[in-house]
């Protein structure tokens, strides 16, 4: 069983929901990466999502365009960030970590060494934005057989035939797209995404989490209690943005224990 | 199955093209698929676009015999497909009038566009004025501060233009901004798209409203020179007036194609825009193609004196031309460009577009060695009205 499988598994038998937060590698700084993951899951983050920069982030809004290019800025490769996910498997080896972007970075590496290199560095799923899962049945292939869950999303337009053809191919969780627009867009319609997991559980067996647009406690309590995952991007990276240099590892974790706390009804 | 016939179901030229968005995106694009795919077949449809290219745009534009230009090089002779001619000042409208009457048929009200130069999107606020639709423009910051005419024509013709302040501020950085308001605003609206680039059916569909200018070349050039030419040029930033003019030579065996890209300050110095020459296939704006990226997959700022070749990538048809062999790819440097834009303004009376100027180059490269009953037809793809200000201030004059 995967990591993420054996995590959610054990969340079900708690009867609790996973909390999983999202955030740029590399930002604001290669130092504070990997002490920020560990901050992460001490705070109560279930599985960890780790963004790859990229330069041309076409999904994503303004605040997680400026955090990569932060990330760029100090020369953040796809190789340094499955470098930090090695160097947090040292010393965590329960909470799953989701190494999240576009193409192009795995593309240039070539999917063999990506696929083998993320297998060695202890990372659990990988999530390629501008994969569809047409395009993506050599790498998924690859990854699972290194024992990596690929992730894909579901957007609010798939049509029937196409949750079919994700379903077949996601492992670990899909990643519902609660919104029409890039991250970090507002007016989450609760209602609205409840209709649309019901009708996704028919097709999709493994847990659904659901991210964009969870911005505080309250929507995220209220995604919890219609999802298995509550995805927190934007809100977190945001806070890392406005935190003074030192600061960050304690802003970070206060939010998402708040977060944490509103999940579980405490 | 033909090379012509290329690309496949889901979009694919060989290893190229394809579909490579966010799911949020697949819908949309099947919609557009499924609503090409009836209306490019559509007897209707088709005589609308055929009417409003000849009335409105200006079509047949011209196949023009240089023939000072050539007696010059002593060698092929050298003829000129006119897209100049056009209305706007370039091939663009040719495409955008297809995609607006596309848009219309689906209904939408609203269309978007991204530009660099600014002739796409010009081209995109012309139609829009045209149609009735309101119209939004992606622009990089970048490029708003060296195209401040062109951000003015939109104005006037009632557009609104957004800065894009994200990345490196240029095209490149409007075309990721278009893609994420079509995202969020889906239903109400149409995405046209300026290159044939982008995901399917963008590269087929973009090749199929240029691709007129490859047909009017056909029959004009066996009009007034007799026969087909040895080659046929064409500059190349995303490929657009090159895909429309070599699509229908592709079943020509006997005719050379040649794209040419900008090697900007030369290729050795890194500061280019000659993706086909010196980059490496990746995935980027929605297919895989060949792109300037650094080792990591990062795509790297190009350069090329003529904003409307300063792209990143290159569609994917024409990828898969290069690597089939069915093309020849090359690459002219700012200089060279010049000297034949000024070369072109002098000997035939006409400016040419700076863009343009990178085929009509190579042009003159090779004119000199070939024999005087060989022939070359370039296309004149854009006139360079809108390039004044670039050339004035390379040769040190200041307005």
């Amino acid at each position: 069983m995967s990591r993420i499988t054996a995590t959610f598994t054990a969340l079900r038998e708690q009867k609790r929901k996973a909390l999983i937060p999202f955030v740029t590698a590399g930002d604001p700084d290669q130092a504070t990466c990997v002490p920020l993951m560990h901050a992460l899951a001490a705070a109560g983050a279930d599985v960890i999502e780790l963004g790859v920069p990229f330069s041309d982030p076409m999904a994503d809004g303004p605040t997680i365009q400026r955090s990569s290019e932060r990330a760029l800025r100090n020369g953040t490769s796809l190789k340094i960030v499955l470098g930090f996910a090695a160097e947090f498997r040292k010393t965590n080896n329960r909470t799953p970590v989701v190494l999240m972007g576009y193409a192009n970075p795995i593309e240039a590496m070539g999917y063999d060494k990506f696929a083998a290199a993320a297998g060695e560095a202890g990372v659990d799923g990988v999530l390629v934005v501008d994969y569809p899962p047409e395009e993506s049945l050599k790498l998924s292939a690859l990854l699972e057989k290194n024992g990596i869950d690929p992730i894909f999303l579901i957007a609010p337009t798939s049509i029937d035939s196409r949750i079919e053809e994700i379903a077949k191919l996601a492992r670990g969780y899909v990643y519902y797209v609660s919104l029409r627009g890039v991250t970090g867009s507002a007016n989450l319609n609760v209602e609205e995404i409840r209709k649309k997991l019901a009708e996704l559980r028919v097709r999709v067996k493994i847990p659904i989490g659901v991210g964009f647009g969870i911005r505080d406690g309250k929507t995220a309590r209220a995604v919890s209690e219609i999802a298995d995952a509550v995805v927190i991007g934007s809100r977190l990276v945001e806070e890392i943005e406005k935190s003074p240099p030192g600061r960050v590892l304690d802003n970070v974790s206060v939010l998402v224990k708040d977060m944490r706390a509103a999940i579980d009804g405490r | 199955m033909q090379m012509g016939d290329l690309p496949d179901d889901k979009g694919h030229f060989g290893p190229y093209g394809g579909v490579f968005v966010a799911e949020t995106l697949i819908e949309a694009l099947d919609q557009l698929k499924a609503a090409y795919a009836k209306y490019r077949e559509d007897p209707e449809f088709c005589a609308e676009f055929d009417y409003e290219l000849k009335h409105y745009v200006g079509r047949p534009s011209p196949v023009y015999h240089a023939r000072r230009w050539s007696e010059h090089f002593g060698g092929a002779q050298v003829y000129l497909k006119r897209e100049d001619l056009n209305h706007t000042g370039a091939h663009k409208i040719n495409n955008t009038v297809g995609q607006a009457l596309l848009a219309r048929r689906l209904g939408k009200k609203r269309i978007i566009a991204e530009t660099g130069a600014g002739q796409h999107g010009v081209a995109s606020a012309t139609v829009a004025a045209r149609y009735g639709m309101e119209c939004v423009v992606y622009m990089g910051s970048e490029d708003i501060k060296r195209q401040a005419q062109n951000v003015y024509r939109m104005k006037l013709l009632g557009a609104s233009v957004v800065p894009v302040e994200s990345g490196s501020k240029t095209l490149k950085d409007a075309l990721n901004e278009a893609m994420r308001d079509w995202v969020t605003n889906v239903d109400s609206t149409f995405y046209i798209i300026g290159t044939v680039a982008g995901p399917h059916p963008y590269p087929m569909m973009v090749r199929d409203f240029q691709s007129v200018i490859g047909k009017e070349s056909v029959w004009q050039m066996e009009e007034l020179a007799g026969r087909q030419p040895d080659a046929v040029l064409a500059c190349v930033g995303g490929g657009s007036n090159a895909m429309g003019i070599f699509h229908p030579y592709i079943a020509h065996k006997n005719v050379r194609l040649i794209g040419v890209e900008a090697a900007g300050l030369g290729l050795e110095s890194g500061k280019h825009a000659a993706t086909l020459c010196a980059g490496k296939p990746g995935v980027l704006h929605g297919n895989r193609t060949y792109l300037m990226q650094d080792d990591n997959g990062q795509i790297i700022e190009t350069h090329s004196i003529s904003a409307g070749l300063d792209y990143p990538g290159v569609g994917p048809e024409h990828a898969w031309l290069k690597d089939s062999g069915r093309a020849e790819y090359v690459a002219i440097t700012d200089d060279e460009a010049l000297a034949a834009f000024h070369k072109l303004c002098r000997l035939e009376g006409i400016i040419p577009a700076l863009e343009s100027s990178h085929a009509l180059a190579y042009a003159a490269k090779i004119a000199p060695c070939m024999k005087k009953d060989q022939t070359l037809l370039v296309n004149l793809s854009g006139r360079g009205d809108k390039d004044m200000h670039t050339v004035a201030e390379k040769s040190g004059i200041v307005f």
